[in-house]
């Protein structure tokens, strides 16, 4: 039942790389500046981020440039509406099954 | 995660009654494959008042919480947290929102409006974000305010 972008976004300064990247696309190093993690750490958890598909890179000219990947976004939100689809539909099944009061 | 999920639907039972299966019968269709607990689910329960809690319980009786009741209105409203967390566990300080309203359409027949929302509680949303969801164009602005965000943050 777990998603990936989900657990993704779980951990808290993951989340805040994924914030910064919602202004634009920008390069590890800047990304690195005033977070208070490592820029190694940062990489890691932009490796995550790529892995759930939150997060892509382009290459424009000699530098990497991370953005955010809405696929990945996208791809959560539909997940919770099939979830919700999903219990929905057993809820209507069920409250229609009796004779209504 | 900023547009919240809603869903309208009809459902051809009395409000009333609607709002009694949702809420004290909720064990009766919650499906079984939306359970987090490493346990299965036996019983998935709704304490039918104002901080009422929203929890299951599993196989081996062990108890997991999903969240509380903060309005409790039959047979108009039923909001309670969802506090499911994007570790899939319950989190005391996660608070997503269901909202699930009940309109009399006809002594058979209910309209059920049901919202999920504070999504936020899973992943920030800036502006960027939440005009992806609602630009009128859809992805044609996005992409042209991330082009612009792209050539400044270059510069």
């Amino acid at each position: 039942m777990t998603y990936e972008g989900f657990a993704a976004l779980a951990e808290p300064t993951r989340r805040q790389v994924f914030e910064r990247l919602a202004s634009g696309p920008l390069p590890v190093g800047r990304l690195a500046k005033g977070l208070p993690v490592s820029r190694p750490a940062v990489s890691q958890h932009l490796k995550v981020l790529q892995d759930a598909k939150l997060v892509s890179v382009e290459r424009v000219g000699t530098r990497r440039l991370y953005q955010i990947d809405y696929r990945g976004v996208q791809a959560m939100q539909r997940y919770l509406e099939r979830f919700w689809d999903q219990s929905l539909a057993a809820f209507k099944a069920a409250a229609e099954e009796e004779p209504t009061k | 995660m900023s547009a919240a999920v809603k869903r309208e639907m009809l459902v051809n039972a009395s409000r009333a009654h609607a709002f009694k299966v949702f809420t004290d019968d909720i064990n009766r269709w919650w499906p079984r494959e939306h359970h987090i607990g490493k346990s299965p689910l036996k019983r998935a329960v709704i304490e039918p008042q104002v901080s009422g809690r929203w929890y299951s319980i599993c196989e081996d009786d062990s108890e997991i919480d999903v969240g509380r009741v903060q309005t409790w209105d039959p047979p108009n409203r039923v909001v309670m947290t969802w506090q499911i967390n994007g570790s899939w566990q319950y989190d005391p300080n996660f608070v997503t929102i269901i909202d699930v309203a009940f309109e009399d359409v006809t002594p058979t027949q209910c309209r059920v409006l049901f919202e999920h929302r504070g999504l936020d509680a899973y992943g920030p949303a800036s502006d960027a974000v939440r005009m992806m969801f609602e630009a009128p164009n859809g992805w044609g602005e996005t992409l042209s305010h991330f082009q612009r965000l792209a050539e400044e943050s270059a510069s």
